[in-house]
């Protein structure tokens, strides 16, 4: 094989009938060349296809470098029927990013606010850690940073703890009481890797293809055909929250 | 009376000195060693905080009461239940600054507050609380009535405002269905006067034991008071609990059912207003049986607001979500630790201690008061 040149894979069509990932992709690099107050961002969940492998817990955390107790993409897990008729529905739960956010009037310092692409954000270096917008979620989509380690009490604290987290394009490493530690944390749609061109964590992880993400003002895009269908819906509608967070049924 | 004083010197000087290890455990430690997770956010120490908070608005509507309304059977308590007042609440936001995860960023609240939160606006109510206190004692030490009868009289719907507000900072969060009702402000307002007359009745007993007249009024008031809560109690519990369907249900059922079913009943119920109610009943003169209705009421209170901040985090947002990871912070059950004790003891050592050296050095249960009665009569 040596000194023969291997031919250019053929260019991946990025269309309705592509993969979605690549049409992700495609919508998500439009999405990008607008002014950040156009853009809609949304995520689609089609719980048919989600297979409850838990790939998206576990890539969000490895994106995010989580530590102990702080979660933003969980899947519930639950039995449905009684033997020998039963099923198991999995529900992933990011944060909602609402339209509506119950989480953004009640912070008393205004550290946690809507972003005009419509990602509730926290301003990490303002949060005193007072724990009120946790309480005020009504979807437990935000979790405390207490400033643990999972291998604390083993004989050597691991690297990868202390390996930074670019969350908001900012570099931090967990150290001591500074931030993130001591504030509240939360599924931020990967802003970080959006503003790079890459698609959340846990879209490009999920291994089903049940996960979607995109530009909902972008008629083009995947996930403004998905949250037009009949089976769409949002979790808790009558909290008024007005979720960026659609399941299909 | 001297050993028992030695005693008391003791335990106090015990309580100091375990509640600073609790304070150094937060200082060095965080909030590691704190038994709340992010499912039951706020635990003991914020329930010591709407307690004390309690207090303190209760103690300085008794005072208030004295000096607007002219009820001269009080009068010696004033000062007491002013400087109470102010104990009280410097200890209530010293429990909420360790609830903190960023301590040294509380000054925020003031430099880039946030109107739309309830929990800004108790901030600012209490600064302005504070600083009519401060004025209160300054003006008092004058001499200076008129000034007095002024800011008591500003004092009274600041006063209301706050235990209120402190209420409605539950109520408003429509994610907890047990904390969202109309009720709790109105609630909180009660309460907080509940436990600041019970607190005035047992420091009466103790420091006016011969006053029956001024312990007979403490007596009857908590007793009125005892009433009222327990109506409105009443009606928090059984409108969601009569047809046996609501959002509520589970969390009044665990409240008055579940693991910690003798905090509602033995605590709060037989402690804290049965026992009280029968020995105000019985002997309503009697310093003893009204110091120690009133110490048990206003101790107990504690369990009251137990009662709401935790039961309310303790049934999922979601069904299934307790499932859903791992982890001994995402649970939606509670018990305080060691260490959450420590620092609560530390508040209360601190609380007791200051309000020793006010007995001590201030001129709060001195002749003055009767003095300054006399003027008024």
């Amino acid at each position: 094989m040596a000194g023969k040149e291997l031919a250019p894979l053929p260019a991946a069509a990025a269309g309705p009938e592509a993969d979605v990932l690549l049409r992700m992709q495609a919508d998500l690099r439009r999405a990008l060349e607008k002014p950040v107050a156009e853009r809609r961002w949304v995520m689609v969940i089609d719980l048919r296809r989600c297979m409850g492998c838990h790939s998206c817990t576990i890539a969000c955390i490895a994106e995010n470098k989580l530590p102990p107790g702080v979660v933003y993409r969980p899947v519930i897990d639950e039995e449905i029927g009684t033997y020998p008729h039963v099923s198991r529905v999995f529900t992933p739960r990011p944060c909602m990013q609402c339209d509506s956010p119950p989480c953004v009037p009640v912070c008393p310092v205004a550290a946690t606010f809507k972003r005009p692409d419509g990602v509730v954000a926290i301003d990490y270096d303002r949060c005193i850690g007072c724990r009120y917008c946790i309480a005020a979620c009504p979807y437990n989509a935000r979790t405390f940073d207490f400033g643990e380690y999972y291998t604390e009490d083993t004989p050597a604290l691991q690297p990868y703890e202390k390996a930074p987290t670019y969350e908001y394009g900012q570099k931090r490493v967990r150290s001591g009481g500074a931030s993130p530690v001591g504030n509240a944390r939360k599924c931020h749609f990967c802003l970080h890797r959006l503003e790079e061109g890459m698609l959340p964590a846990c879209v490009t992880s999920c291994v089903g293809r049940a996960t979607y993400f995109g530009d909902a003002n972008d008629p083009e895009s995947l996930v403004h055909e998905l949250i037009g269908r009949p089976n769409v819906q949002v979790l808790k509608p009558e909290a008024g929250t007005m979720p960026r967070v659609y399941y299909l049924v | 009376m001297r050993a028992a004083r030695a005693v008391l010197y003791g335990l106090w000087t015990v309580a100091f000195a375990l509640g600073l290890v609790g304070v150094w455990q937060r200082i060095a430690y965080g909030h590691t060693l704190a038994g709340y997770g992010s499912y039951v956010v706020w635990g003991l120490w914020v329930a010591a905080y709407a307690y004390f908070v309690g207090l303190s608005a209760g103690s300085f509507l008794f005072a208030a009461l004295v000096n607007v309304l002219n009820v001269n059977v009080l009068r010696p308590l004033s000062r007491t239940a002013l400087f109470t007042a102010l104990v009280s609440i410097a200890v209530a936001l010293l429990a909420v600054l360790f609830d903190l995860g960023h301590m040294n960023r509380a000054f925020e609240v003031f430099t880039s507050p946030n109107f739309s939160s309830m929990m800004t606006w108790m901030v600012w109510l209490y600064a302005a609380y504070g600083i009519l206190l401060l004025a209160l004692m300054w003006y008092e030490r004058n001499g200076n009535t008129g000034m007095v009868r002024a800011l008591y009289t500003v004092g009274i719907p600041l006063a209301i405002a706050f235990p209120g507000g402190g209420g409605a900072l539950f109520a408003t969060l429509s994610s907890k269905p047990y904390w969202h009702q109309p009720l709790y402000p109105i609630f909180f307002v009660v309460g907080a006067l509940l436990s600041g007359a019970a607190l005035m009745a047992a420091l009466a007993s103790v420091f006016w034991p011969d006053r029956s007249d001024m312990l007979h009024v403490l007596g009857r008031t908590v007793l009125g008071l005892i009433a009222l809560d327990l109506v409105l109690e009443w009606a928090e519990f059984s409108i969601p609990l009569w047809y046996g369907v609501s959002p509520e249900k589970e969390v009044l059922m665990q409240i008055l059912t579940g693991r910690f079913w003798w905090v509602f009943w033995v605590v709060h119920l037989v402690l804290g207003s049965a026992v009280p109610v029968a020995l105000l009943l019985w002997r309503p003169h009697h310093a003893t049986c009204v110091g120690i209705a009133g110490a048990l009421t206003a101790l107990t209170f504690l369990a009251v607001r137990l009662n709401i901040v935790i039961p309310g985090q303790v049934t999922p947002e979601l069904r299934g979500l307790e499932n859903a990871f791992s982890d001994h912070r995402l649970t939606f059950s509670y018990v305080p630790t060691t260490h959450e004790w420590l620092v609560l003891l530390f508040l209360v050592a601190v609380g007791l201690g200051a309000l020793w050296l006010g007995f001590r050095y201030l001129p709060l249960i001195e002749t003055r008061e009767v003095e300054t009665h006399e003027r008024y009569s």
